[in-house]
């Protein structure tokens, strides 16, 4: 059990690092078995752990209008249900990238994709800001991305290594 | 005109070469640097022939060597090394290897590892000194011995034994003459690494011979499965060890050139001499990088070390998978396959290698007595550029046997 639970972890690390590695790679790679790697891999699968296979995209360096924005959101929680019932109103948007529940000044920390500007400021006009428990809204409009899941955007480290060293 | 020019450049350095020491004369240019010509300014290489990490140096050592450039941390220290990094590298070898090193006059931080193998060869060789060296090994031992006066003796080991140096093999090559034994484990290039019964027999000849050790544990962070055995930990060995190591490999600081040499204070006393006249005292910059990498940089050794194990086991897959025979490297990071089987020397091996399938790795005859019919493959390089490696190498051996098959 251990030894399966050591696995996982390492088995993710590898997927994080990059996703299209293939169970025999990974097998290759950390010392086990491929049918081990096979079957932490369903599991987690299964059990939610490992959600979805993305990809990390610059959309900078794609032809294509969109802008992100991170809004801060201050709400009342409902008797009973807590922050659940309205995260849940404010997730279900497809425009809604992210939503996490935060300590500190707000509540709520949404991250809103739209096509420009004036869509996100609808979005938060519109859908966000009317709802009954959400008591104030901050958008935050990002400018540029740097670094997303540990991976930075424009890598200068390059290999500049001699070919042949002692 | 020009021509004119050129011939007299020409005359001017050949007659130049006559003031040359014949010391310095006699040594040959490296294996390693006709490679590395043959392989410059080509895009499209993949290589496997790099001696360092390819990791960057972690940014909170970067980042601590840079603040304290911002706060004007930029003059000599003392001549040994500053003293919070001789105290973190004695506290460092006491808890990995068991070695207990006074700072005050036991440790002297130097130029990297090689300046330490310098100061200690020039500290003790008289002129016709033997100096052991256990082959296939590091490129500069024999050549740094040859300048400082003395005389390599290289001691062949063999792909059978795992490349580990035996206590017959040592002894058949003292002579009254010999003085110093450089021991370098685990190995550049065969990723030998040494237990401490391989050790036992070992010291006991150098009891015998009262030899002196210079021991290069410059890899010492980077074995796979069992931990490194420090010579100087045997009983005995200790005052007759002098340890060498350094920062590059471990974490990644191959341009810093940050190292150490530590031992008897007699010995050390002797090499600070030579140290303080040539170079005055490592590089204040470098120093203070060290000391981060040793206070708060052993997690991210650990990550490093584990990526190279996954790499290793990779690579030696790979080289099976290809056709070669390949010895499983316990340290460094380096895979010495042999490829005596498909009928070329290892020089026209890694030559065609290049030259056709665009992979570069170091012949091992360029490493001395045992090296030839061998390969070194480093796999300090990215997963995805190794399984291309892979690849190409195994479509080699491939062509390299139908190529034997239509001969015969």
């Amino acid at each position: 059990m251990e030894q399966m639970n050591e696995l996982k972890r390492k088995v993710l690390e590898l997927l994080k690092e990059d996703a299209r590695r293939t169970p025999a790679l990974m097998a290759t790679l950390l010392g086990a078995e491929e049918e081990d790697v096979k079957t932490a891999i369903a599991q987690m699968e299964q059990e939610h752990v490992i959600v979805k296979y993305a990809t990390v995209v610059n959309w900078d360096k794609v032809d294509d209008e969109r802008v992100t924005a991170l809004i801060e959101v201050q709400i009342t929680p409902e008797r009973g249900r807590g922050f659940e019932g309205i995260a849940e109103r404010i997730y279900l948007y497809p425009q809604v990238k992210s939503v996490y529940l935060m300590s500190g000044a707000y509540d709520l920390l949404v991250e809103v994709e739209g096509r420009n500007l004036r869509e996100v400021a609808n979005f938060v006009s519109e859908k966000l800001s009317p709802i009954d428990s959400v008591l104030s809204t901050k958008t935050n409009f990002t400018l540029k991305k740097y670094k997303q899941d540990g991976i930075i955007f424009e890598d200068h480290e390059e290999d500049n290594r001699l070919m042949i060293s002692p | 005109m020009i021509t004119n020019k050129t011939q007299l450049a020409g005359e001017q350095s050949k007659s130049m070469t006559s003031y040359l020491s014949p010391l310095v004369q006699q040594i040959q240019p490296s294996g390693i640097r006709r490679f590395f010509d043959m392989a410059a300014g080509s895009k499209d290489i993949i290589s496997l022939g790099v001696g360092e990490p390819d990791f960057k140096t972690p940014w909170h050592v970067r980042e601590a060597c840079v603040y304290s450039l911002e706060r004007g941390f930029t003059g000599y220290t003392s001549n040994a090394g500053m003293p919070e990094l001789r105290e973190g590298i004695a506290n460092y070898l006491h808890t990995r290897f068991n070695l207990d090193y006074d700072p005050a006059n036991q440790i002297i931080a130097t130029i990297g590892g090689s300046e330490a193998i310098d100061l200690a060869l020039r500290a003790l060789i008289s002129p016709g000194d033997e100096i052991l060296i256990p082959e296939p090994c590091y490129i500069s031992y024999s050549p740094i011995t040859s300048i400082g006066g003395g005389v390599p003796v290289g001691i062949e080991t063999f792909g059978k034994d795992r490349f580990k140096l035996t206590a017959e093999g040592l002894e058949a090559k003292i002579t009254p003459r010999s003085k110093i034994l450089i021991l370098c484990y685990p190995s550049n290039p065969t990723g030998a690494i040494m237990s401490r019964e391989d050790w036992e027999p070992i010291a006991k000849v150098v009891e015998k011979h009262d030899l002196i050790v210079i021991s290069d544990e410059i890899y010492a962070e980077l074995t796979y499965g069992s931990n490194h055995v420090s010579f100087a930990s045997l009983p005995g060995m200790m005052d007759r060890t002098i340890l060498v190591s350094g920062f590059s490999k471990a974490f990644a600081m191959t341009g810093w050139r940050l190292g150490y040499a530590c031992g008897h204070p007699d010995l050390i006393a002797a090499m600070l001499k030579i140290h303080q006249y040539t170079v005055m005292c490592a590089p204040s910059m470098g120093q203070v990088a060290a000391l981060e990498a040793l206070t708060n940089g052993m997690e991210e050794k650990d990550r490093m070390v584990d990526s190279y194990n996954q790499r290793r086991r990779l690579i030696v897959k790979g080289l099976r998978d290809a056709g070669l025979e390949c010895h499983e490297p316990q340290g460094a990071f380096y895979a010495f396959p042999s490829i005596a089987g498909t009928g070329l020397t290892s020089d026209e091996f890694a030559q065609r290698l290049l030259r056709e399938f665009r992979v570069a790795a170091v012949p091992g005859s360029v490493f001395g007595l045992g090296g030839e019919g061998y390969l070194r493959c480093s796999y300090a390089t990215s997963v995805s550029q190794l399984n291309e490696a892979l690849e190409r190498i195994g479509a080699f051996v491939a062509l390299l046997k139908k190529e034997k098959e239509i001969k015969a």
